[in-house]
Formats: structure tokens, C-alpha cells, sequence
């Protein structure tokens, strides 16, 4: 049928523009994967849990956000929908108790609007999240030459998403023997590189992986979580790398729901206009 | 626009309107009692699949502008501010974005089945030819509006492209000069390519128009290359037939266009676009956005020297050539036969054709130097500085070999060992593909009009349609001149 | 020109049998319904295809219209808090809020009783002085504080003020654009502004600030 080779071609040219994207051309690294039992946000259905995501801003809050700025969100993001401290009796996230208090935790610069002189205030719900850092240079500074990548986006800015976070965080190892670190910097399988340079052995046998200057942020036991689940590495990596995928796109599981109506709405339309056709054409030979 | 109208105006105000301005009268006899050949299939549908891609990336844009900040300190923020704070502003990027692929996927199967067809033939040379600027003006749409976000992929991409046309001899420096509008890509960039990027889509909107009354001039190719002889019996109106036809195509392709939007969105980005522009840090890996991989292939592909024209602008001249041979093609093809399906030998020199195309996608996305596969096992190549001064390498496959032979170096020598490879290259796919698309162009298809021995074609549509009754006697037809084909060469219509 | 057109005398699809019906279509032949039940289905099909399709058109159009809407960070910046002790005695300070202007004026016992000394029956926007107010939060009024919008009712120019020394003739605001007075309360007195400076939805959160939305 031409309508059948039409549609394959279709569909051909288009798993081919997805599958035709660049692979890396660094030395080896190891491919991320996410914990065990996979991740409840993806696929078609996704829903974020909101204890992990709860779970996982504590992490982000006491671990990560010591380095790591997340510019683009504000404070009011965590009490929307489908954010983790979204409250039923608060669609207005900026009226929600726990956001209020969350970004009062945090002081800001500001200046006082009668001398003009700096000073510090709390933060409000319309508050973006406060860099560590006051600029650049005080970042490289402070962390040995690496700049802290700001973790707005980062599930989106990463192949792997969420998988590469939660891989990274838990993929340290102890460099094999013959592979030599330089100080500050850390080894991991996970991180894109090339560890030839620092690889005494044979450089076919290099080891996957790559060296960053962030040295294992978690470690058992570290973040103690309110609703009493263990604080495993693997946890907390899961927990805060299910958060930092919320934090990339909020509307993602409003954007699968919409998806869901909008495709089946268009089959509907499909359905009724292929028997429209079918009427007009019934008596045309083509 | 051809022949005489059909249009009788019946209300007062319609009267009065035509013998003013008959605005109804074009619109119908361009799209409702248009006589269209019967037997268009489904890859004709691309025309009108393509005219809603256009308005939805029209629509989608001018609200777009409405809250993008054409800033290089605030371009990143406004974009994600779209996606996370204007209401169903992430619903609407994400058409936009994604609509650009399905645009080009759109264009690329119209312009195969433009080119399997032969409906750039006489009399649609023109016809072609304004699809082709179209093209082109999409092309440079779409490079601008991928700066526009001003990711990773945005600055280098565009760093890129405008430095390659720095490589045009005497006057490429000026044009990348008043391009970019400063030393390097900056804030004067980005706020002329967002001022090009709102004006080109309506530069192709006009050219569409032309494009479409091209079309309605010298009416519709069809599957057979045959010429419409007899309107009753070859053709139907426009509408409903068609109508009802391209909007059936057209919701398919929507699904098709929805599964991305919804559900990978991100899917043909790349992800270093989601990093804000750094100007002192190029991504690993740069490559345009996949529509453009195949030209970007051709680029990387000419790697050598043609007398005093130097690989770099060789390989710019490739790329443009490239595209613009696609206008020369009504007059390369020497064919008299218009559609392909009577073409045996062109049938598969088009069917390579296409394949050349994919495969130079791939290779567009893949490091030139990268290998497409391996011939046996890596070895060890040893470089360091001989006794007489010069470089050498020596290659080992064990590993102890080569450490004991560094062993007997004097330091001096600065012995260095590094993985050696040997396989089959990116590049060289890339230039097997190349050589055979400019091949199409170039040799095989002015050739096969004169060596090839075409089928037997229909005396007409309605014959085409008729002989499908029976299929086996359609199948002798075709090879064998019956009753209803007259002859097996004859002159296109 | 290729096309004669015109010559279409009859189209299949507004008659159930064409010149090429004879090549014996099962599903038209096969009825036995007779033509104008077939008619109705046919119309009907038609009918829900461009229903849908409209329907979905129409759908399309509100995320379009909802995104000229305010986004959700514009919506969040509608409120301030601002301290009132910074206010000088006889003065104004003058906010922002949304783009918006604000008056936030510190009165003095004379404005404050011209304020409360009009005859209200005899005013275009009857309001005392007292409706003009937000109580503490102990449940009393704090006079010396008056809080209204800087847009005049007129056609929203911003009204002069004792921050640039002119008052008018009624010792609150004049209004440059076309001359609206208005008095210590806010209240029009003279001019072409049909209303009084509204006054906005505020609170005190404590007795030194107070939170203005919009």
C-alpha cells in the first residue's frame, strides 16, 4: 500500500534523525545507567515522587548547593505542581508555609533603600536561588580552577540525564593501579575524558572514565532524611538526581499528560478523516 | 490563474466583491475547482504537509519573540524562562523547535519525490526552482534560529559557520566581518540573526506564494509523468478530493510531530545546547543540527588541495555546490521520461542517490577521523626523534615491545606511545557518498537519458488508474507495449 | 495553458454514481438501503471529520491566547513589603509593584484632619476617610498612614505629589496630565478623574510594615 510505504518512510526518516546523533569522541567511558529498579519519571506515564523529590532537595540543599548554583529556578518552583513541597491547600505556591520558610532560610544581597548601603535580607518566594558564589573567578577560585556547573539543567545538559548524575555520584572508585591522579582531581568511570595521559600500562587498556575536580560529595549516612529512609549513597544519589531531573523541567509531567489527550484526540481526527476520504474517493479510480 | 474560472459569485456582496477585488475567485479556483490528476498518492501530500509547517513555525515564533530576549547576558535565561514560567510557553517552544525537524523531514521527502517524479522537468523548471530558494531560505531560517537560544551548540555553530565563509577568497573576510558584526560572534550576532530569523520565514512565505502559483500555471505532475490530456477524465477538483486527501496526511504527520513534542522533545537537540554559550570552551563534539548534516559532511569531506584552491575553501565550495546544483537540475537531467517509474536504471541511481544522502547524514555526525570499523586488532605507534633528528614511529602490538624499545631511547628522543588504529574512516564514507552525489548530478543522470531504454509508459491517467483493475495484466503491460501504451520512447508531454 | 477547465459537468462525489461507479464498488452496491439513508451516513462522517477537526483548531488557539497572559514569575512579583517608618512626616514614598506605582504617604495632623473634616455627601466618589484605611493588627486605624494607587483615574498618568513639592489646591495630589485634585485622603475633588485614588489591597504585617499586592 502507498499509504503503508509513505508512513514507513516516515517513520524511517525520523528514527534515523534520532538515532544520528554524534557520539563521543573522547577516550572510553562507562555508559550510565539509573538505579536497579529504574526511574519512576520516565516513560510515557512518568509521575515524580514527591518524597523523592523532598529527599532529594535535602541533598541538594545540604550537599550540593555548597558549590552548585541552580540560577534559574526560584523558591516559588517548589511549591507548584508537581514540585516537592506542592500543597493542595496552596495552589498559589507563593503562599505555601513550607516555600515561604525554605526561602527565608537563605539571605540575599540587597541594598538599603535609604543609604544605598549593601545589606542582607531574607529571602522571599520570588527569590532565585542564590549563587554560593559572588561571581565566576570566586567559584574557580575556591574549588582549585573548576567552575561548579550551575545544576538548573543539568539532567538536559548531560547525556544520560538523570542516569549520568546518579552514575557519576555513585561511580567512585579507587583509581586502578598505574593510573595516576593529579592532586585535587578525582577519578571516576563515569566522568567523559581521557585517562591515557596518566596511564602507565598499555594505553589500549586505559581505563574508561575521565578525572574532575569534585571530590566524592556523599557518603553513607550523610543527609539524614525526614521521613526516615536510609541515607545510602545510592539513595541520596537517586534522590537528588529524581530532583535535579524535576528541577531541568518542571512541566515535564504536565507535558506527558497533555500529550497523552492531544495524540489521542489527533487518532480520533485521523480515524474520521480517513473515512471522510474513503467516501469522497469511493467512486474515483487512482 | 490558468484557463477560464469557474467561480460564480450568487450573494450580492460576493458580486460585489469580485468585480473589485476577486479575492474569492483566486482562492477558488487555486484550491477548490483546481483540476488535480486522480492518481496522486501519498508522497504528494508533502506540498500541503509542508504549507502547515510553515504556518505552525510562524505562529509559534511571533510568540516566541513576544517574551525571547535578544541579549547575549539574557538570551539562555529567557528561553528557559519560556519553558518554566509563560503559560504553556514550554508547550510552545518545543513545537517550535521540534517543528523545525519535521519541517526539513517534510521538505526532504517532497523534494525526493519532486526528484523520483521528474516534476522538475519542462514545463516546472521554474517551479523547481523556486522550491529550491525556498529551501535555501529555510536553511539559512533555521542556522539563525538555532543561535538564538545561545547555547554551547548556538555560539560554536554559528562561530563556525560564519568563519567557513571567511574562506571564500577576496570577500569572505568582509562578509564574515559584517555578519557577525565585530571581531567574534556577540550581542550585535545575535541581534541581527534574531531580526533575520522573524524576517526570512515571511520571505518564504512570499516565495511560496510564487512557488504555489507556479504550480497552478502549469498544474500538477502525477506518478506517471504523464501530462493531464483530457481534464474529465485524468483529473478531479482540487476539493474535495485533495482537500480531504492532504488533511488525512497532514493528522498523520501531526501525530508523528506530537509524539516528539510530548514525549522527546530533546531528542534531536543536542545536549551541550542546554549549557549556557562560553566563548573560551568549543564543545567536544560540534555538529549542526541533523538536517544539515549531510552539506556539513561534503564540507569535512574534502580534505585535499585541487591545484592553487586551497581543501578549506575547496570544501566550502563542495557545500555550496552542493546545494546549488539542485537549481541546475532541469537541465542536467537530459531524460525525455519524467517519471522514474519508467526508468529502470535511474530507479537505482536514485534509490543510491537517497542512500548517499542518509549515509552522509551519518557521517555528518560522526568525527571524520573516527572509524566505521576496524581491520584486526589497535596497535601501538611509538613517535619519537631518530638519531639523525628526524620524526619517526615504529609500531608494535605488544605492549612490552614497545616498552623496551623506549627503554634503549635516549631521553632525547621523547619517546611517545599512543594507540593506533587502522580501519575504515568516517571520512572516507563521507567521500565515497560525496563523489557518488555529485555523480547523480554530474554524470549519471545526463547519461542515462541517453543510454537508458525506458518502459513503457500509459497513454494517459485515466489509463494508468483503469489498468490497476487487473494487476497481472498491468505487470504485462509494463513490460511488454499493449493495447493502451504507445511505444516505449516517446517525447516528455 | 494545459487545462481547459469548466469541463467537469458532474462531480462523483455529490452524485452516489459516477461514470466510474461501474467498476462495482461492494460497499455502495451492497447496501440495499437505498440512496438517502446512504446520503445521511455520508454527510454524517463528513460532518463529525470537520467537526473534529475544528474543534481541535479551536482547542489549539488557547494555549496561543493564555501565554499573552501574565507567566508565572510576573504573577509572583505582585507584592511588597514595605516599612512605613521610612516614610517622612509630610512626605511620600512612592513604590513599584508590577510596573504599578504606589503612594504610601506620611500625613500630618492637619492633612489628616482636612481628610476627615469633608463633607463626604458632597464628594463626586463619596468615601470617608476612614473607609481609605487598612486597620493594624490590633484591629485599630493608623491615620497617619494613607496608602493608594499613583495611577490617576483619569487616563493613569501619575498624579504630582509632595515628593516633587506640588499638592494642589486640595493639599494631596495634582494630577498634571489634564488637572485632577485630589485631597490628603486621596479623594478626587476637582478635575476630569471620575474616582478617587484607589486604594489597594494592603496589609500590616506588623506595626512598622505593611505588604501591598495587586
Amino acid at each position: 500500500m502507498r499509504l503503508v510505504s509513505a508512513l514507513t518512510a516516515c517513520v524511517a526518516a525520523a528514527s534515523f534523525i534520532a538515532i544520528a546523533q554524534p557520539a563521543s569522541a573522547e577516550g572510553k567511558v562507562l555508559h550510565p545507567h539509573g538505579p536497579h529498579e529504574g526511574w519512576e519519571f520516565e516513560g510515557p506515564f512518568g509521575t515524580f515522587d514527591q518524597n523523592a523529590l523532598q529527599r532529594g532537595y535535602k541533598v541538594y540543599r545540604e550537599v550540593c548547593a555548597s558549590c552548585h548554583g541552580m540560577k534559574l529556578l526560584s523558591f516559588r518552583n517548589l511549591g507548584q505542581k508537581g514540585a516537592p513541597f506542592f500543597d493542595e491547600a496552596y495552589p498559589d505556591e507563593n503562599s505555601n508555609p513550607k516555600v515561604k520558610q525554605i526561602a527565608s532560610e537563605y539571605m540575599v544581597a540587597a541594598f538599603d533603600e535609604e543609604t544605598g548601603d549593601p545589606i542582607q535580607v531574607a529571602a522571599t518566594t520570588v527569590t532565585a536561588f542564590p549563587s554560593p558564589y559572588a561571581n565566576e573567578a570566586a567559584a574557580r577560585g575556591s574549588n582549585g580552577g573548576a567552575l561548579p556547573p550551575d545544576l538548573s539543567v543539568i539532567t538536559k545538559a548531560r547525556h544520560g540525564g538523570a542516569s549520568y548524575i546518579y552514575s557519576l555520584l555513585t561511580g567512585y572508585v579507587s583509581p586502578p593501579a598505574g593510573l595516576t591522579v593529579s592532586p585535587g582531581l578525582y577519578y571516576n568511570p563515569f566522568f567523559p575524558g581521557d585517562t591515557k595521559p596518566q596511564w602507565a600500562g598499555d594505553p589500549r587498556e586505559a581505563p574508561a572514565g575521565g578525572f574532575l575536580a569534585m571530590a566524592p560529595p556523599l557518603r553513607e549516612g550523610l543527609v539524614v532524611f525526614d521521613d526516615g529512609t536510609a541515607s545510602t549513597v545510592e539513595q541520596m544519589s537517586a534522590d537528588v538526581a529524581t530532583f535535579l531531573a524535576w528541577a531541568g523541567e518542571p512541566k515535564a509531567e504536565t507535558r506527558r499528560m497533555m500529550g497523552f489527550s492531544v495524540i489521542g484526540y489527533l487518532l480520533i481526527m485521523a480515524g474520521l478523516t480517513y473515512a471522510s476520504y474513503r467516501r469522497i474517493w469511493r467512486n474515483i479510480q487512482h | 490563474m490558468s484557463g477560464q474560472s469557474t467561480y460564480e459569485p450568487k450573494t450580492g456582496f460576493t458580486k460585489w466583491l469580485d468585480a473589485r477585488m476577486p479575492i474569492v475567485r483566486l482562492a477558488h479556483d487555486s484550491f477548490v475547482d483546481f483540476p488535480t490528476p486522480k492518481n496522486l498518492n501519498y508522497w504528494y501530500t508533502f506540498g500541503g504537509i509542508l504549507a502547515v509547517c510553515l504556518v505552525i513555525q510562524i505562529v509559534t515564533g511571533v510568540v516566541l519573540a513576544m517574551h525571547y530576549v535578544a541579549s547575549t547576558d539574557a538570551a539562555f535565561a529567557s528561553v528557559e524562562r519560556i519553558m518554566r514560567d509563560v503559560e504553556y510557553g514550554w508547550l510552545i517552544r518545543y513545537i517550535h523547535s521540534n517543528g523545525a525537524s519535521m519541517f526539513f523531514l517534510a521538505v526532504y521527502l517532497h523534494m525526493f519525490r519532486g526528484l523520483y517524479y521528474g516534476s522538475y522537468k519542462e514545463p516546472r523548471e521554474l517551479l523547481w526552482i523556486l522550491g529550491m530558494v525556498i529551501y535555501f531560505l529555510m536553511m539559512a531560517t533555521a542556522f539563525m534560529g538555532y543561535v538564538l537560544p545561545w547555547g554551547q551548540m548556538s555560539y560554536h555553530g554559528a562561530s563556525v559557520i560564519t568563519n567557513l565563509l571567511g574562506a571564500i577568497p577576496l570577500v569572505g573576510e568582509g562578509i564574515k566581518t559584517y555578519l557577525q558584526g565585530g571581531p567574534a560572534i556577540g550581542d550585535a550576532t545575535l541581534n541581527r540573526f534574531f531580526s533575520l530569523h522573524y524576517l526570512l520565514p515571511f520571505v518564504i512565505a512570499g516565495v511560496v506564494i510564487l512557488h504555489i502559483w507556479a504550480l497552478h500555471v502549469t498544474g500538477n505532475n502525477n506518478p506517471t509523468g504523464v501530462s493531464v490530456k483530457n481534464v474529465k477524465a485524468d483529473t478531479v477538483p482540487f476539493t474535495p478530493y485533495y482537500t480531504v486527501k492532504d488533511g488525512f496526511a497532514i493528522i498523520l504527520f501531526l501525530i508523528m510531530f506530537a509524539v516528539f513534542v510530548f514525549y522527546f522533545p530533546n531528542v534531536l537537540g543536542h545536549a551541550d545546547n542546554y549549557i549556557e554559550a562560553n566563548p573560551l570552551q568549543t564543545p567536544t563534539h560540534i555538529v549542526p543540527e541533523w538536517y544539515l548534516l549531510p552539506f556539513y559532511a561534503i564540507l569535512r569531506a574534502v580534505t585535499f588541495d585541487i591545484g592553487p584552491i586551497e581543501a578549506k575553501l575547496l570544501g566550502v565550495i563542495a557545500m555550496f555546490g552542493s546545494i546549488l546544483v539542485l537549481f541546475a537540475l532541469p537541465w542536467l537531467d537530459t531524460s525525455k521520461v519524467r517519471s522514474m517509474r519508467y526508468r529502470p536504471l535511474a530507479q537505482q541511481c536514485f534509490l543510491g542517490f537517497v542512500i548517499a544522502c542518509v549515509v552522509l547524514g551519518f557521517a555528518g555526525a560522526n568525527n571524520p577521523d573516527d572509524l566505521v570499523f576496524k581491520f584486526g586488532a589497535d596497535k601501538l605507534a611509538m613517535s619519537y626523534t631518530d638519531a639523525n633528528g628526524g620524526a619517526a614511529v615504529r609500531t608494535f602490538t605488544e605492549f612490552a615491545e614497545a616498552n623496551s624499545f623506549l627503554a634503549t631511547l635516549p631521553s632525547s628522543a621523547a619517546g611517545a606511545l599512543e594507540v593506533s588504529a587502522s580501519g575504515f574512516k568516517w571520512l572516507w564514507v563521507a567521500q565515497i557518498a560525496g563523489a557518488y552525489y555529485f555523480a547523480f548530478f554530474f554524470i549519471l543522470l545526463p547519461l542515462l537519458g541517453v543510454i537508458e531504454k525506458p518502459k513503457a509508459r500509459p497513454a494517459s491517467i485515466a489509463d494508468s488508474v483503469h489498468g490497476k483493475k487487473k494487476t497481472t495484466a498491468a505487470a504485462v503491460a509494463a513490460t511488454s507495449p499493449g493495447p493502451q501504451t504507445t511505444g516505449s520512447l516517446k517525447p516528455a508531454e | 495553458m494545459l487545462y481547459m477547465s469548466g469541463a467537469r459537468s458532474l462531480a462523483p462525489w455529490e452524485n452516489p454514481v459516477s461514470e466510474h461507479a461501474s467498476a462495482g464498488h461492494a460497499d455502495d452496491t451492497a447496501q440495499g438501503h437505498g440512496a438517502p439513508e446512504g446520503e445521511t451516513r455520508r454527510d454524517f462522517i463528513h460532518i463529525a471529520a470537520v467537526a473534529v477537526t475544528a474543534g481541535g483548531a479551536a482547542a489549539v488557539a488557547w494555549p496561543f491566547i493564555q501565554q499573552l497572559g501574565p507567566a508565572a514569575d510576573t504573577r509572583a512579583a505582585s507584592s511588597k513589603d514595605v516599612d512605613i517608618t521610612k516614610v517622612p512626616l509630610g512626605g511620600e514614598i512612592r513604590v513599584l509593584i508590577g510596573g504599578m506605582p504606589f503612594f504610601i504617604r506620611h500625613r500630618t495632623e492637619e492633612e489628616i484632619q482636612a481628610a476627615q473634616n469633608v463633607d463626604v455627601s458632597r464628594l463626586r466618589d463619596p468615601q470617608t476617610d476612614d473607609d481609605r484605611l487598612v486597620p493594624k493588627l490590633d484591629g485599630t486605624l493608623n491615620r497617619a498612614i494613607l496608602v493608594t494607587s499613583g495611577s490617576c483615574t483619569h487616563l493613569g498618568c501619575v498624579p504630582l505629589g509632595p515628593s516633587q513639592g506640588s499638592v494642589g489646591e486640595f493639599g494631596g495630589w495634582y494630577c498634571p496630565c489634564h488637572g485632577s485634585y485630589y485631597d490628603t485622603s486621596g479623594r478626587i475633588r476637582k478635575g476630569p478623574a471620575p474616582l478617587n485614588l484607589p486604594v489597594p489591597e494592603y496589609e500590616y504585617l506588623s506595626d512598622t510594615v505593611i505588604k501591598i499586592s495587586l
